[in-house]
């Protein structure tokens, strides 16, 4: 049988633990765990997504986007512009001329990336993005959103090393593909030229006639 | 002492009196969000009152019937923004019942922890906040966050973010769950219990918090069927009926857990049908980390689509799949006319059709019950107002 304020005794007693451990205790244990965000910071989950951003190999003219425009279809709030490059014959080449994202319209969801099929978008870490002004600084245009693989190598190790191989064993295959057609053709161009004049030849099958 | 006033018992005669119009939000800390509940008053008791709805209408169903059916995936993250893995779930389940998609075993488990941790994570922080409109001014709700965080670095973790997680496909998941991240959910599934029963000493035999919320706020079984009111609002009336047992889906048929009920079904009753609740997830959490097995995350038949989600294309047809959110029924219905955009897609928001019956459960009550009436109720207006 309670008597009446137990409850509210044992209650306070509990408030009573947290507020001694407060000062006694670790994070783990019921001490304080908060952080205090600009001067401490939680360690960066890899896996962590927050605005997209696009990868060059060594320097920034050898961005890997080729301007297909995927990203920008599977985009669900649509918040991807791009316009593709024509050199001076127009010809459309590989690369995009114009590559903006609004900042103002990105939700953050990692479709882009999961949908790139030339690993050229990825997810940053950079969540202190915030601005006063909204029109300039929040449009995100190529030239700021251009970030190098070792930057993406030091935010995600273990999905840039997996893309890296993925990459590189790729670039194997189609230069042994190459070298294999190459030494095709020169095999095709050493071999004896058939059908000197004189020999007789099979004439062709005839073809089945349709009725 | 625990008598409740009928607007009838108020005794007018003599009193130059009038009834008073008061709007409660739509700024307002105790509506949870933009919700206005139009009340009228004689003196303090409800003599009138008409939630009102729309401010946070983000057109969610027009926007998904525009774009392909993966693209719609973020969407429901936002719709009842504290259980997005369980919204996930509810629309991942209808489109696979549309396209007839088979998940494979490990996926199911992972989606199985995913809602669970979903559940605990809603019903703690519902909890505080029902706490916070009684006026025990965000302890309760602080104590509630300290461990809503631990289960929200988890889902950051394997999903890359907090709370908008879009975790869940077509067909399976996302990312895999290694083995240390199992380890930390069972970590935080063991520890739970201690801060349950803690939370249980500083709340359940308050006698404040008792004499404030027994016997107010009273939903009648009849009334709750009859209202097609769903979740935890409809157990603690006392009927029993849960998604999760009644319709078996994903593999929560092969889980041993009880659905607890209320006695009275008042608002003491939906906070402690919660608590119970949070129990029977532990268990379900540890039955399943205990025996997930090995193997493939995501259906074959789904992986190319991961690169194109514009390419799927479901045949043509109609599903509807519902799940036992931590609210109550979630359900998405989604026609296909075999075009990689819905023709028509719905939600069935369970707080949208729960605040239906938050005039019959105010009238005759104080203001300030009312508020706490809101707040076991509850509703998170992104999925309301949708």
């Amino acid at each position: 049988m309670m008597y009446f304020g137990e409850g509210v005794v044992k209650g306070m007693m509990v408030t009573l633990k947290a507020f001694v451990a407060s000062y006694f205790k670790g994070p783990e244990d019921g001490g304080l765990f908060t952080v205090e965000y600009p001067e401490q910071r939680l360690p960066e989950k890899e896996n962590f997504r927050n605005f997209p951003f696009l990868i060059y190999d060594n320097t920034p003219d050898n961005l890997r986007c080729v301007a297909c425009d995927i990203c920008a279809k599977e985009c669900p709030p649509k918040c991807i512009y791009i316009v593709r490059e024509f050199d001076k014959d127009n010809k459309p080449l590989k690369r995009p001329a114009v590559f903006n994202i609004d900042h103002t319209v990105c939700m953050n969801c990692g479709i882009c990336e999961e949908a790139c099929p030339f690993d050229a978008i990825y997810m940053d870490h950079n969540f202190e993005i915030a601005s006063a002004e909204r029109n300039e600084n929040l449009l995100f245009r190529k030239d700021k959103l251009l970030k190098s693989n070792e930057y993406f190598h030091k935010i995600r190790p273990t999905d840039a090393t997996a893309i890296d191989e993925r990459r590189a064993a790729a670039e194997a295959k189609k230069k042994a593909a190459e070298a294999a057609a190459a030494q095709k053709a020169a095999a095709a161009q050493a071999a004896p030229k058939p059908a000197a004049p004189g020999t007789t030849t099979p004439p062709a099958a005839e073809p089945p006639k349709t009725v | 002492m625990n008598k409740t006033f009928e607007a009838k018992d108020v005794n007018l005669a003599g009193i130059n009196s009038s009834l008073l119009e008061v709007n409660i939000g739509p700024q307002h800390p105790s509506t949870h969000g933009v919700f206005r509940m139009n009340a009228v008053l004689d003196g303090e008791v409800i003599v009138s009152l008409k939630p009102v709805m729309g401010y946070l209408h983000r057109n969610h169903e027009q926007i998904a019937e525009n774009m392909s059916y993966a693209a719609s995936m973020p969407y429901t993250d936002r719709l009842d923004y504290f259980n997005s893995m369980s919204n996930n779930l509810g629309y991942a389940l209808s489109v696979e019942k549309l396209a007839g998609l088979e998940v494979p075993e490990r996926a199911e488990y992972i989606r199985v922890i995913m809602a669970e941790l979903t559940r605990l994570i809603n019903h703690i922080a519902v909890i505080g906040f029902l706490l916070n409109d009684l006026g025990a001014f965000f302890t309760p709700v602080l104590y509630a966050f300290r461990e809503r965080e631990k289960i929200l670095d988890i889902f950051e973790e394997i999903s890359g973010s907090r709370m908008m997680c879009n975790y869940l496909r077509f067909g399976g998941v996302k990312r895999d769950l290694s083995p240390a991240i199992l380890e930390r959910i069972r970590g935080v599934v063991t520890a739970f219990p201690r801060f349950l029963d803690e939370f249980e000493t500083l709340l359940t035999k308050n006698e404040i918090l008792c004499m404030r919320c027994q016997n107010v706020g009273v939903l009648s079984p009849e009334l709750a069927i009859n209202a097609s009111i769903t979740g935890p609002l409809l157990r603690a009336s006392g009927v029993n009926y849960d998604i999760r047992k009644v319709d078996g889906y994903s593999v929560y048929p092969r889980f041993q857990f009880k659905v607890p009920l209320g006695p009275k079904g008042d608002v003491y009753d939906r906070y402690y049908v919660r608590i119970l609740e949070m129990r029977e997830s532990l268990k379900i959490l540890d039955q399943a980390l205990n025996t997930i097995p090995a193997g493939e995350i995501m259906s074959k038949k789904m992986i190319p689509f991961l690169k194109s989600p514009r390419n799927f294309k479901p045949p043509v047809g109609e599903a509807y799949a519902r799940v036992e959110s931590p609210k109550g029924e979630l359900g998405f219905y989604v026609v296909s006319d075999g075009t990689p955009q819905p023709w028509r897609y719905h939600v069935r928001a369970p707080s949208f059709i729960n605040l239906t019956i938050l005039e019959d459960m105010c009238l005759g009550q104080k203001v300030a019950d009312a508020i706490i009436i809101l707040g076991s109720v509850d509703i998170v207006l992104g999925e309301v107002d949708r």
